[in-house]
């Protein structure tokens, strides 16, 4: 290296070897943007958890109206966890495809996964429409409150989420699994596993425990 | 809300001519001066042909160093606004007596109080913070950029977007009249059927994604992007704040957005979170609210505690004294910053045993920030001190900021609160924190880093003026509050039955005066240095003779910050490279691989805007319309897959050796 | 220079004369409660100045002893650690932190607003048989109710206690939350929708005291004043005899019509007041035919336990059909 007089200077008057003060060539960082996406899934739990203490608040007043004994239809619930929990599957498959380089397969299972989460949807929207046809509606109690804002906010999350993998699901039909599309494949990955960590804390915490 | 769907209310909602206060001279007037003033800047840019400039070179830049300045930007014009609420606050308060209610009514008093706090907090104290952050981060931990320049980019449009929504709501409609926390059941729908609420909840909802993105493309970029061999614990002292603050940040806004959420549901659908009816919980909120609240108060100061820590050391020559306590001094705020929240609440009635846990829990936050204030006073010890401006301003700091925290602890004491809660002794007492903590550390810092940011030194004479009419203004307007408030006088009145209370409101408002003519020093300060600029030239980067790593590069800093990544093996990095006689290298450039700009930023904070805009005024169709343009614009920037490109060695070479020249010039 | 030194003192002594002159009511109150707050203000800000006294000394003897110029100084660029300093920076706060943990711990317990007096004063304490004088007080929209049981009156911005007799304040409010305060008597508390807080306070000394709302809640937030009026006992029977003679009833309808929002509102007097009437405002079922809150809480308790179907919830509370406690009938059959 011609120049490497210039990257290191000797401390005075030790015979220790010279301190290196520049490093040459690039310095980029590590998954920086798997990091960051981890710590905006952290802030939006933080999200969550305000909803859940809430709920945790709210969840037995119920003005004289009804309660999560009389509104919740169980099985339909567990059926919908179900179909959430199968997505989560399905995505790990294609994360399997995608280690394994298989665009096609990859797409398949992404487009499964995707499907899932459209029949999650619909049963949840089947559900609200029920309740509020019922008379059931957010506005009848704070019970019901905090109800539809837990559920719902964890709909819209799911709502982007297949907004989302559409979207990857072009891009990846364009672009191939290039780096970046893999980059979003995790980040996508994350958000969803995440969505059903969630699902399980609203299927326990307010359906199980709110009927049994 | 749909039985009346008649294509006015569809395309306009609420908004009639009636919601445009015409009949009102004080906003009228001020509507004029705001026009005038905004069609000659808009002139001047067209005469000047700056547009394609400022678009290109600022709009659209992802350099955090501009970002930086763009947020400092925002931050100042921020705070002439809400100054302006100040003084009309102070002078409506030292007339409105006997039997005079003043030359403001009360709706529209109220207004101005909640934007007073509004502006300051989220668009004065925070932009400025988040720009001081941005611009001086990642020069002092040896990287090029910020983890994620676009996010950069986009928050500082997002922050702005909120800004630009709060002061539309001067001209159209009305703000919040419910105080700077919109408290439920007056923030609720029944109490506040207005649109003032609803400016309220968008623009911080709009600027809180702003501040959320770039708190977590900060924290990425310190745990990430730090030059090899700056270990955590030798990291700078300012870039330890950040950290901290921006942990806190992450941890916090989130419950700003989500009880905000809940807010807008109660009035937008008629929901029953905080109602007194139908089992809603009005102290819900003001809990969530306050455990966002008080880290808010941590985010604004740990950074400044910061740039004090770097002032003390760099103007006394001297390595901080007790790094590592101030470190762990740091972290310890940052935690106990979430277990204080219901001090703000003693008078809620939530027993002895709860009040006095976060009132000892309050307590213990003053043991590490007293270990910091020794530290900054045992770096002076056996220092060779130079009176620079930075250095007043943090001299002016120690002083102002000890007071506030003594009635801090005072007021954490439950039955103390009990007779100054709420009352001007409180006001008094975060004013004393956030004026001499928060804003003496932005003018410090802004003094310090100026150079470095635009290669001349502030003009030091007018610096002068600037801390002595704020530091004595700051005084006179406050301790007749303290005096005030032991007198039993409270807070957010708009007239008085007590003549004898008058001269003190009129002492106070003499203070304020002051504290303008600081202002207008501290503008005036611009303009002087900028034409001076010659004579207070920076040619050598380092005007200062710091002690971090932004000071190895130039003043101004090329876009690519550092033409080699640095080696760090020292906490006062830059300090042992001179100490070692570090040269400068002259050859052996390679490219530099930088991110592209873009106007996703500005184009999706513009749509934002409008969307608040359309919500706010419940014109459904054009909110429907934006949101769609909203998701489609999203969408369409991550189909840009070329978003970098590489500055040649050719030209990092001929930067560098221009800077060569210009040493040499000037040994 | 003798005229511009003496100007200077003169300037010096003014904010002085200033705060001689000026009446500091939270540091000079006249009831026992206020008065214990006052003694542990000054007790912690003297506490507190042994360490912000030195800090500020060391500020400017540092700065100056310091200072580029003096070339006599020792300067010592590298020196920035030393075991000793650190431990006396980090315990001097620590103890003082202590001492005034322990003070608060004590004093909230002791001035808890809902624990009732112990004391009359210093000196005295409550002689035996001395039952408190209650007073149900409701923040209005903006006014203050104030209803005596006892006495079965009842006030509008005026409100008045025998001097040396504990009072029990149990505060609620119609709509807004506000913060009860009179400043020469006790501490302030909360006055929020739908909850009730309580206040225990003695007035040691007759006179008339400023009383006010001390948390904004909207438009005539400013005018929301009181007078609270220490009276002998003698006079206070006098006072209460005067409210019965000038005032009028207060039933639900009056009650009604009052809690309309209103500005500035003078002192009215009520002669009587209709029984229950506080319990209603405080359930929030004052219109007629409304569902009160502790029968909502008590159906939703026993709801959420499973332990009950509407109809039984209903039996339970004694009513034969919802139509009896209603308002807020259910929407839903189920």
């Amino acid at each position: 290296m011609s120049d490497a007089h210039a990257l290191s200077h000797a401390s005075p008057g030790d015979n220790r070897p010279p301190l290196q003060f520049l490093v040459r060539g690039e310095h980029h960082p590590q998954n920086a943007t798997l990091l960051g996406f981890w710590i905006y899934l952290m802030s939006d739990c933080l999200i969550f958890a305000c909803l859940f203490a809430t709920y945790g608040v709210l969840g037995r007043n119920y003005a004289a109206g009804p309660t999560g004994a009389d509104l919740f239809d169980l099985p339909l619930v567990a059926i919908n966890t179900a179909l959430l929990l199968l997505s989560s599957i399905t995505f790990g498959f294609a994360m399997l495809e995608m280690q394994r380089k298989r665009l096609n397969g990859t797409l398949l299972w992404l487009g499964i996964t995707g499907l899932f989460g459209v029949a999650f949807l619909g049963v949840e929207l089947y559900e609200f429409a029920h309740l509020i046809h019922v008379g059931a509606g957010p506005q009848r109690s704070g019970f019901l409150t905090a109800f539809f804002a837990l559920v719902g906010t964890h709909g819209l999350h799911v709502l982007f989420g297949i907004i989302w993998l559409a979207t990857l699901m072009v891009q990846l039909r364009r672009h191939g699994l290039i780096p970046a599309n893999t980059r979003r494949l995790f980040c996508l990955s994350m958000f969803w596993h995440f969505l059903d960590v969630i699902w399980i804390g609203v299927f326990t915490f307010v359906y199980l425990m709110g009927v049994l | 809300m749909f039985d009346q769907l008649d294509l006015t209310t569809l395309l306009f909602g609420r908004l009639t001519w009636e919601s445009f206060p015409y009949h009102d001279p004080i906003i009228v007037a001020t509507f004029v001066v705001v026009a005038i003033g905004g069609l000659a800047m808009l002139a001047l840019v067209t005469r000047y042909r700056l547009w394609g400039y400022l678009w290109n070179e600022w709009f659209t830049t992802i350099d955090h160093k501009k970002i930086g300045i763009m947020y400092m930007i925002l931050g100042i014009i921020m705070l002439l606004r809400g100054f302006a609420d100040a003084i009309m606050m102070r002078i409506q308060q030292a007339i409105a007596f006997d039997g005079s209610m003043g030359y403001l009514p009360p709706e529209h008093y109220d207004q101005i109080f909640t934007a007073h706090g509004v502006i300051m907090i989220f668009f004065v104290a925070m932009p400025m913070v988040t720009g001081l952050m941005n611009y001086v981060v990642p020069l002092q931990i040896g990287a090029r950029d910020v983890a994620f320049p676009f996010l950069n980019n986009f928050s500082f449009w997002m922050t702005t977007s909120g800004a630009v929504l709060l002061m539309v709501s001067l001209f159209v409609g009305e703000f919040a009249k419910t105080g700077w926390l919109a408290y439920p059941p007056l923030s609720g729908i029944l109490q506040s059927p207005g649109v003032g609420v609803d400016y309220y909840i968008w623009s911080l909802q709009i600027a809180g994604v702003g501040t959320l993105l770039s708190g977590i493309n900060l924290l990425v970029t310190i745990v990430k992007m730090r030059a090899p061999g700056m270990t955590m614990m030798k990291m700078p002292v300012f870039t330890w704040t950040s950290l901290c603050t921006n942990v806190l940040i992450v941890a916090a806004f989130p419950v700003l957005t989500a009880v905000l959420g809940m807010l807008t549901l109660d009035r937008y659908l008629g929901t029953a979170f905080f109602t007194n009816d139908l089992g809603g919980n009005a102290m819900m909120y003001i809990n969530l609210i306050w455990i966002w609240g008080h880290p808010e108060v941590y985010i604004l100061i740990l950074p400044l505690f910061g740039v004090f820590s770097e002032v003390v050391s760099t103007y006394s020559g001297k390595r901080l004294f007790g790094y590592a306590s101030m470190v762990y001094a740091t972290v310890v705020i940052t935690v106990l910053s979430y277990l204080v929240w219901l001090h703000h609440f003693f008078t809620m009635g939530s027993g002895a045993s709860v009040n006095s846990f976060f009132g000892i829990t309050t307590m213990i936050i003053s043991i590490p920030t007293g270990a910091k204030i020794f530290n900054w006073l045992f770096t002076m010890y056996r220092g060779r001190i130079q009176f620079e401006v930075p250095m007043l301003w943090t001299m002016g700091f120690i002083v102002t900021f000890v007071i506030g925290g003594m009635t801090g602890v005072l007021l954490a004491v439950p039955p103390a609160d009990f007779v100054l809660h709420n009352s001007l002794f409180l006001v008094a007492h975060f004013h004393n924190v956030i004026i001499g903590g928060v804003l003496f550390g932005l003018f410090a810092g802004i003094t310090y880093w100026f150079p470095k940011a635009f290669g001349y030194k502030l003009d030091p004479f007018w610096g002068k003026v600037s801390f002595w009419c704020w530091l004595v203004g700051f005084w006179l307007a406050f301790m007749p509050l303290y005096v005030l408030g032991l007198m039993g006088v409270t807070r957010r009145m708009s007239h008085f039955d007590d003549s004898s209370l008058q001269i003190w409101f009129q002492i106070a408002a003499f203070g304020a005066f002051l504290i303008a003519i600081g202002i207008a020093a501290f503008l005036f300060q611009f303009v002087v240095s900028y034409r001076r600029r010659e004579s207070l030239r920076d040619t050598t980067g380092d005007p200062w003779n710091g002690r971090t790593l932004e000071w190895s590069t130039s003043s101004p800093p090329p876009a690519y910050n550092f033409a080699f990544t640095p080696q760090v093996h020292d906490i006062d990095a830059w300090w042992q490279m001179k100490q070692h006689g570090f040269q400068r290298p002259q050859a052996g450039f390679l490219p530099v691989h930088m991110p592209k700009n873009t106007g996703a930023g500005i184009i999706l904070a513009g749509i934002s805007t409008v969307l608040g805009f359309a919500l706010i005024w419940h014109m459904w169709l054009l909110a429907g319309a934006s949101f769609v343009a909203l998701l489609a614009v999203t969408i369409g920037h991550t189909f840009n897959y070329k978003r970098d490109y590489y500055i040649p060695a050719d030209e990092v070479a001929r930067v560098e050796s221009e800077r060569t020249r210009m040493l040499a010039e000037h040994v | 220079m003798s005229l511009s030194n003496s100007l200077r003192g003169l300037l010096l002594l003014l904010p002085l004369a200033l705060l001689a002159g000026c009446d500091m009511v939270v540091m000079s109150p006249s009831g026992d409660v206020a008065l214990q707050q006052r003694d542990l203000i000054v007790w912690s800000t003297i506490l507190m100045l042994l360490v912000i006294v030195p800090v500020i000394v060391l500020t400017f003897w540092f700065a100056w002893r310091y200072r580029a110029g003096n070339a006599d100084a020792t300067y010592e660029p590298d020196w920035d650690h030393s075991t000793v300093l650190e431990l006396v920076i980090w315990s001097v706060p620590l103890l003082i932190i202590i001492a005034l943990g322990a003070m608060t711990w004590v004093s909230t317990h002791q001035l808890d607003p809902y624990r009732p007096l112990e004391r009359i004063d210093a000196q005295r304490p409550i002689p035996d048989g001395v039952e408190p004088l209650v007073i149900e007080v409701v923040a209005m929209d903006w006014k203050w109710l104030f209803l005596y049981p006892e006495q079965g009156i009842a006030t509008i911005n005026e409100v008045a206690a025998p001097v040396d007799r504990p009072i029990r304040f149990k505060i609620t409010s119609s709509t807004m939350m506000n913060s009860f305060f009179i400043p020469a008597l006790a501490g302030q508390i909360y006055a929020m929708a739908g909850m009730e807080t309580k206040l225990h306070a003695v007035i040691n000394k007759e006179g008339v005291y400023e009383g006010f709302s001390a948390n904004y809640s909207g438009a005539g937030f400013s005018d929301m004043r009181f007078r609270f009026h220490g009276l002998s006992e003698h006079d206070f029977d006098a006072w209460v005899a005067k409210n019965r003679e000038e005032g009028v009833p207060l039933d639900r309808e009056h009650y009604l019509a009052l809690e309309q929002p209103s500005h500035d509102e003078p002192v009215h007097r009520f002669a009587s007041v209709e029984p229950d009437l506080y319990e209603a405002i405080l359930n929030r079922c004052v219109q007629p035919g409304s569902l009160c809150m502790k029968d909502m809480m008590a159906i939703d308790m026993l709801r959420a336990r499973n332990l009950c179907g509407i109809d039984d919830a209903l039996r339970f509370l004694g009513k034969t059909s919802l139509d009896d406690i209603v308002g807020l009938r259910p929407a839903v059959s189920y």
